[in-house]
């Protein structure tokens, strides 16, 4: 059994190789957690993924801070609202929707669409547009390796994403802050490159609903808003797709949002940032430090255009 | 008891409401209850309540017309000094804890965010305010001119409420909600200033 019930495992814990999510295992552990008794930490399951190269070794954010300070306006514009309000979302059971430049269109049970990968931790530096930062172990799956088997067509340039729109649960979705349900998007190529995962967990276990269970992506070299939580949607697209930010204040957030000190947000400086946990703020460094990886992607463009 | 006694009790009540937000954040704070970010929730925190003693200052006067208490008027300078207390150590947060006195990056700020070089220029105008609240002051000044001096006030707050809009990322409605008071207050003054003429 590798994914098993109980918080006895720590993000230290990983095994060698050779962990899968399988499908009936993942499903029995969610519902065996108690029909949701909403994802509070009694139902967190111990997950463990493979080690990666991609992983900083700084040290990692508490757990705490993790999940105790979220940007996740469905459930309110605190930072602390997220932990309090979040845990009247039912995150299963959960379909996800893939439409648009694809062969394999249709609506997917979350377990069908994670079936048969192998769940990696990354432990990744994440960067919030407002200047602070934070490293968080996630576990999750390259992205890549779970679009691919739905054969996006020659015409899909982008994929965009959408969060669950569920007022009923989501109580900051009664009032429009942003424009519901929130979107997000990436470029072929962003989508594609091997640090672009999906994560559906984080320090060994289910991610919390606050932290955007049960599946939400990751793209460190972006502003962690680009990281869109609870996904219900993924379409394969000609256009570039509209953002929730970007349509909320575009003069304020582009589409890319790549991590850049040089760039500044029109309302504060992005030049340095304040590691959750530390006193002095540190410079921010460009792509968040992952420009090795990722820079290629945007050679000859000018990222104070297109930023 | 005497009058005088009375009087001290009541000067302590109000002296103890000031306070009480600032000690209120220095127990969180010891009892490590400011969440991830402590830096930041000490500046959030400082700067809203400046901004609402302000507005409690600017209601003294009408609540003392209003309701026919013309001593109330007395505790004016007190909630004053207390904003403008608030609001100095919201400014020195800001300097000496979350820019550790970079003072280039707080030049660029002042220069280029809105909403700081806004903040910065009312705390300038709230300074000479705040310097000439004693007795001697008005004296020196003479009152007309004491008087013109801290009219600025009703320039000072709506500013406070601005450079507040202008930080919020998407929901404006706190700070809508103070404009709307200030409104309030400074509509009430216009009409009590036509009515009397």
């Amino acid at each position: 059994m590798l994914i098993r019930q109980g918080g006895d495992l720590t993000e230290n814990d990983v095994t060698p190789r050779g962990i899968y999510l399988r499908r009936r295992e993942f499903m029995t552990g969610v519902a065996g957690a108690g029909l949701a008794l909403a994802a509070g930490p009694a139902s967190a399951i111990a997950l463990r993924g493979e080690p990666s190269r991609y992983s900083t070794d700084e040290e990692k954010t508490s757990k705490d801070n993790v999940t105790g300070y979220n940007n996740y306006y469905e459930f309110g514009v605190d930072k602390s609202d997220p932990a309090r309000n979040a845990g009247a979302l039912t995150t299963s059971p959960w379909t996800v929707k893939i439409d648009g430049e694809c062969d394999k269109p249709g609506t997917y049970d979350l377990g069908d669409f994670l079936r048969g990968n192998t769940l990696q931790e990354r432990i990744y530096r994440l960067r919030c547009v407002e200047g602070w930062s934070m490293v968080i172990p996630w576990l999750g799956v390259p992205l890549a390796d779970l679009l691919k088997p739905y054969g996006p067509t020659s015409k899909a340039k982008y994929v965009a994403f959408e969060t669950l729109e569920r007022p009923s649960e989501m109580i900051g979705q009664r009032r429009s802050v942003l424009y519901w349900p929130y979107r997000e998007g990436l470029r072929m190529d962003e989508a594609m490159n091997p640090l672009t995962i999906m994560a559906v967990g984080l320090y060994g276990e289910t991610l919390p609903n606050q932290n955007g269970a049960p599946m939400r992506l990751v793209v460190p070299w972006k502003y962690g808003f680009k990281s869109i939580k609870s996904i219900v949607r993924i379409s394969f697209t000609e256009k570039q797709p509209p953002t929730a930010w970007n349509r909320s204040a575009a003069r304020e957030y582009g589409f890319y949002s790549n991590v850049n000190p040089e760039v500044d947000h029109p309302r504060w400086s992005q030049a340095t940032e304040r590691r959750i946990g530390e006193f002095r703020r540190r410079p921010t460094l460009m792509f968040n430090g992952y420009g090795e990886q990722v820079a290629s992607m945007y050679r000859g463009m000018d990222l104070r255009k297109f930023f | 008891m005497d009058r005088k006694a009375r009087e001290r009790i009541v000067y302590a009540a109000v002296w103890l409401a000031c306070l009480a937000p600032l000690l209120w954040l220095a127990w969180r704070g010891y009892a490590g209850e400011l969440g991830a970010n402590p830096i930041e929730a000490v500046i959030r925190k400082l700067g809203v309540w400046g901004l609402r003693l302000l507005l409690v200052g600017l209601a003294i006067s009408p609540a003392a017309r209003i309701l026919r208490q013309p001593r109330l008027i007395r505790f004016r300078r007190t909630v004053g000094l207390f904003a403008f207390s608030y609001i100095l150590l919201h400014l020195s947060t800001y300097i000496g804890v979350d820019q550790f006195f970079d003072w280039a990056a707080i030049g660029k700020d002042i220069l280029k965010r809105p909403y700081i070089t806004i903040g910065m220029a009312a705390f300038l105008l709230l300074t000479p305010l705040a310097a000439t609240s004693f007795n001697g002051a008005v004296r020196r000044l003479g009152p007309k001119r004491w008087r013109r001096l801290h009219q600025l006030i009703y320039l000072i707050v709506p500013m406070g409420v601005v450079h507040y809009y202008l930080l919020v990322k998407a929901d404006h409605r706190p700070p809508l909600i103070y404009g709307g008071i200030v409104a309030a207050l400074l509509g009430w003054r216009l009409w009590a200033a036509r009515k009397s003429a």
